[in-house]
């Protein structure tokens, strides 16, 4: 298993955000995470990222407890969900920060090639538009080889040209073996790239499985309305 | 956590603040000297400045660069980095820069001045000491301001509040409490109220170097044996680092339980 | 011709004296394995001005009384052991001289104040090059005049005040010289009782329990190029009168109680050119009147002028006041003193007109000094921001320290 979860609880101030996650996520697979906003679906990411502390619960990334860890990190690739950078530094210096810290073989080239962000490179972060700075985060992400990658979001801001380059270099990655991880709001894409779909609702999973089971069970004509079914059975069922 | 500090201080050498700073203390330094030409006088004006604006800078620079690098610091959260280095390193690479433009700002004109010959050598260096440990304490303890708050406007008040209240409301109500009971002893009292202020433990440091002939013409038995040998000054010294100590402590702790 | 016999006398008695070639005046050596070995025998045989060579070694001697004009001197440094018995020598006549002698244990009595040498109602003496250790009082001159004390090395051992005395006192006694002496360790370095048209002049004082130099009803005395260094206080004067002081130097009197002078009911005195450094107090004034200081240095001091009680008609002027933690503390709000023309370190006003004289003047009271005067303990808040701000409020306008306490002339730059 790339990652277990077991019995993940967390809270903000007087807001349950997540209430007893149980997963597991096998090695191979696209997972997207779905959810309305404030499902807790970056604060599952996060959590397994390390960057939120949960309150109970246990994860396990690669084999290795994530409480108090930090090496682990090495093996996950991490798209965060709005670029924010240090505005003041270059792209170059923040690419070669990032290969710095991370201090692990990297192939950025191929990358700032296929995004077409060799003329920014001198630039500074803060003069750059939403899209390119996307592309930054997309570089910065797969130029590392790790057996774990997590998409916030990775289509924000992004041209059609740029889509296609991450749709390819998403099913790449996968085609070598590598768990994914994708939150996204264009069902679109989900149903294009995901194998297995996790579906969140008030901090807990409310469905788990292929597209084609979770089309069976909602009886929906096509993926868009089955996930909107989702939602709507839940508020029938806390209606009753 | 090297890796963190060196970026930490390439950024905020490279900025312009640091710069300001810096060009401050110099020019602070050569118009005492070279204006004045009384190292003693300098050395007095010189307190006066370190013990109220290294603080208020210190807490000022530290909650700014916090909320400031805020999105990098996210960006390393991510990264295969263990969580204090990247605080620790974000911490020293300001207080670090911040005691840097003290010292050099103020230890340049000094040098040209030929202070190295002069017997204010030690006054001196006393004063650039307490300022690097003022720095390192306020930077400490905005940091931990910063972190706890994620609201901005309110982490700059509380940060300025405390800048406040150390260095003025503390010593007001000190004086308050003294006068109140004052028949009562109060050297052990006075004593301990001192060491509890980082910004009072530095000026007694600083007075047992410029006004050892004041502070000895007390009878309290406590207030000689501090004043009148070395303990005074190496108690001082030792909580003084303990303030250092305590802060980066407090970070640690609030960086481990802090969410993003 | 009586008178005329007298003279030619002298003059023969002197003139053999030059000679080297006495005839009646007689040259005795003394030393351990002599014919005369002991001090007192050979006083007691040698006729007056005879002269008394002691050689090297220890004499275990005391009370040796010198009651006929001799000179005793030493060579090099002999050693008159009085084995803490008593007295050492008392000197009884005119016209006595002692010089090079190393004296030791003297006698401590709580009844009598035993000294390493006495002179008692003689005239023209002269004690010098002496070394006293270990004594009880050092030089006592008992009601004794025209005599000089010179270059005399006195080192103490005192602990309490109780049992121990002075090193050089004198006790109604008049015209008498004291010069570079050296007294250390002792209760008073010098002591002056009723005892007036005494010079004191290119002495070092140090380390005494209680003043380095004190008078007490001893008037027309003047005191100049002293060091008074780490006394209980440097120098006291009491109850005494036109006392001259001039180019001292006062250093590092540290202590709960501890001044570079202190001035208790002091009249027509005048203070010039001395140097208070590092004191705990430069001056501490009570009760005392028309007195000039002038061109004195403050420096470093804790408080360099502490006036406490009634003074009037005193006057402050040419001083230099530098870096001292408080320049003039007061008890009251009455102010009859004039400071004027003085150099202030922490004067901050302007001089548009250039003339040498700060155009705002200076108010050397702080309000923290009555705070500290109430509450001693507020000492730790010296020098904080909310102090400064408060004697900053004080010098705009004056509620708690006297109005008229200003130096309206202060001067820009330092005096030289």
């Amino acid at each position: 298993m790339t990652i277990e979860i077991k019995d993940l609880y967390k809270q903000f101030g007087k807001n349950q955000v997540l209430k007893g996650i149980d997963l597991s996520i096998g090695e191979g697979r696209i997972y997207a995470i779905l959810g309305p906003n404030g499902s807790g679906k970056t604060t599952l990411i996060k959590s397994i990222l390390g960057m939120v502390i949960p309150d109970k619960g246990h994860i396990t990334v690669l084999e290795r407890p994530v409480k108090k860890d930090w090496k682990y990190r090495k093996k996950i690739d991490y798209l965060p969900q709005i670029a924010n950078f240090p505005p003041n530094i270059k792209v170059k210096e923040l690419i070669h920060m990032i290969k710095d810290l991370r201090n692990s073989p990297s192939a950025e080239e191929d990358l700032i090639q296929l995004f077409g962000l060799g003329p920014f490179l001198g630039k500074k972060l803060s003069t750059l538009s939403g899209g390119t700075k996307q592309k930054v985060n997309i570089v910065l992400t797969f130029m590392f080889d790790s057996p774990l990658i997590i998409l916030d979001e990775p289509t924000t801001g992004l041209d059609p040209m740029a889509l296609i380059h991450l749709k390819q270099l998403i099913l790449r990655e996968k085609a070598q073996g590598k768990t994914i991880l994708i939150t996204s709001h264009i069902m679109q894409f989900v149903e294009e790239m995901a194998d297995k779909i996790l579906y969140l609702l008030e901090g807990e999973i409310y469905f788990q499985g292929s597209i084609v089971e979770l089309l069976e069970q909602t009886g929906a004509p096509d993926f868009e309305h089955a996930v909107a079914a989702l939602t709507i059975t839940e508020n029938h069922a806390e209606d009753s | 956590m090297l890796k963190i500090l060196k970026y930490s201080f390439y950024d905020l050498i490279r900025s312009r603040w640091s710069y300001v700073y810096f060009l401050f203390y110099l020019i602070l330094g050569f118009v005492l000297l070279f204006l004045n030409n009384d190292v003693s006088k300098a050395v007095i004006t010189l307190m006066n400045v370190i013990i109220v604006l290294i603080p208020l800078i210190g807490t000022i620079f530290g909650v700014m660069y916090y909320y400031n690098s805020r999105e990098f610091t996210e960006l390393l959260l991510a990264q295969p980095i263990k969580r204090s280095s990247i605080f620790m390193g974000q911490y020293l690479g300001v207080s670090g820069s911040l005691a840097l433009s003290l010292v050099l700002g103020l230890g340049i004109p000094f040098v040209l001045y030929g202070l190295l010959q002069s017997n204010a050598i030690f006054d001196f260096s006393l004063l650039l000491v307490t300022g690097s440990f003022l720095t390192f304490i306020f930077v400490g303890l905005s940091f931990i301001i910063a972190i706890s708050n994620e609201n901005r406007i309110k982490g700059f008040g509380y940060a300025v509040l405390l800048w406040l209240f150390l260095a003025v409301v503390y010593d007001g109500l000190f004086l308050m409490s003294l006068i109140v009971f004052e028949e009562y002893p109060l050297d052990t009292f006075s004593l301990v109220a001192t060491m509890l202020n980082p910004i009072d433990l530095s000026r007694i440091l600083i007075l047992l170097k410029l006004d050892i002939s004041a502070l000895l013409g007390y009878t309290g038995a406590i207030f000689k044996k501090f004043f009148g040998t070395d303990l005074g000054f190496l108690v001082s010294m030792a909580i003084l680092f303990l303030w250092t100590v305590l802060p980066i402590l407090g970070l640690e702790y609030k960086a481990r339980k802090k969410d993003f | 011709m009586v008178l005329h016999n007298t003279y030619h006398r002298y003059l023969l008695c002197l003139l053999m004296l030059l000679l080297g070639h006495p005839m009646w005046a007689k040259t005795w050596t003394i030393c351990p394995s002599c014919v005369d070995s002991t001090l007192k025998g050979t006083i007691a045989r040698a006729q007056a001005n005879d002269t008394l060579l002691v050689q090297k070694g220890t004499y275990r001697e005391f009370e040796i009384i010198v009651d006929k004009p001799l000179v005793i001197k030493g060579i090099g440094y002999p050693i008159i052991d009085g084995g803490k018995k008593g007295e050492i020598f008392r000197i009884q006549s005119d016209n006595v001289t002692l010089d090079g002698l190393f004296i030791i244990n003297v006698g401590v009595s709580y009844t009598k104040d035993n000294a390493a040498i006495r002179v008692v109602r003689s005239k023209n003496f002269l004690i010098q090059n002496m070394v006293l250790e270990q004594l009880f009082f050092g030089i006592y001159l008992e009601k004794s005049s025209h005599g000089k004390v010179f270059h005399n090395r006195i080192i103490g051992e005192a602990v309490d005040e109780y049992n121990s005395g002075n090193g050089i006192q004198l006790w109604y006694s008049t015209d008498i010289e004291v010069r570079k002496n050296h007294v250390q360790g002792t209760r008073d370095g010098i002591y002056l009782e009723f005892s007036d048209r005494i010079t004191i002049t290119e002495n070092v004082s140090m380390d005494n329990l209680r003043y380095g130099l004190h008078f007490m009803f001893s008037n027309h005395d003047v005191y100049t190029r002293n060091t008074f260094e780490n006394n209980g206080a440097g120098v006291a004067v009491m109850f005494s009168k036109f006392i001259t002081m001039k180019d001292n130097t006062f250093h590092k009197n540290w202590g709960t109680a501890a001044y570079g002078m202190l001035l208790k009911e002091i009249n027509d005195a005048e203070i010039v050119g001395n140097t208070f450094e590092e004191n705990t107090i430069g001056i501490n004034i009570e009760g005392s009147n028309r007195i000039q200081y002038t061109n004195n240095d403050f420096i470093g001091n804790g408080w360099a002028i502490r006036v406490i009680g009634a003074c009037y008609t005193n006057s402050f002027k040419g001083n230099n006041f530098l870096y001292n933690s408080f320049d003039i503390s007061y008890n009251s709000k009455l102010n009859d003193n004039v400071f004027e023309g003085n150099f202030w370190s922490s004067y901050t006003g302007y001089d548009l007109d250039r003339n040498g004289i700060g155009d705002v003047p200076y108010r050397p009271v702080k309000l923290f000094s009555y705070v500290v005067n109430r509450t001693p303990e507020t000492i730790v808040l010296l020098r904080s921001l909310f102090m400064d701000i408060i004697d900053f409020s004080e010098r705009v306008s004056p509620v708690f320290t006297p109005d008229n306490l200003k130096d309206t002339q202060p001067l820009m730059k330092i005096r030289p």
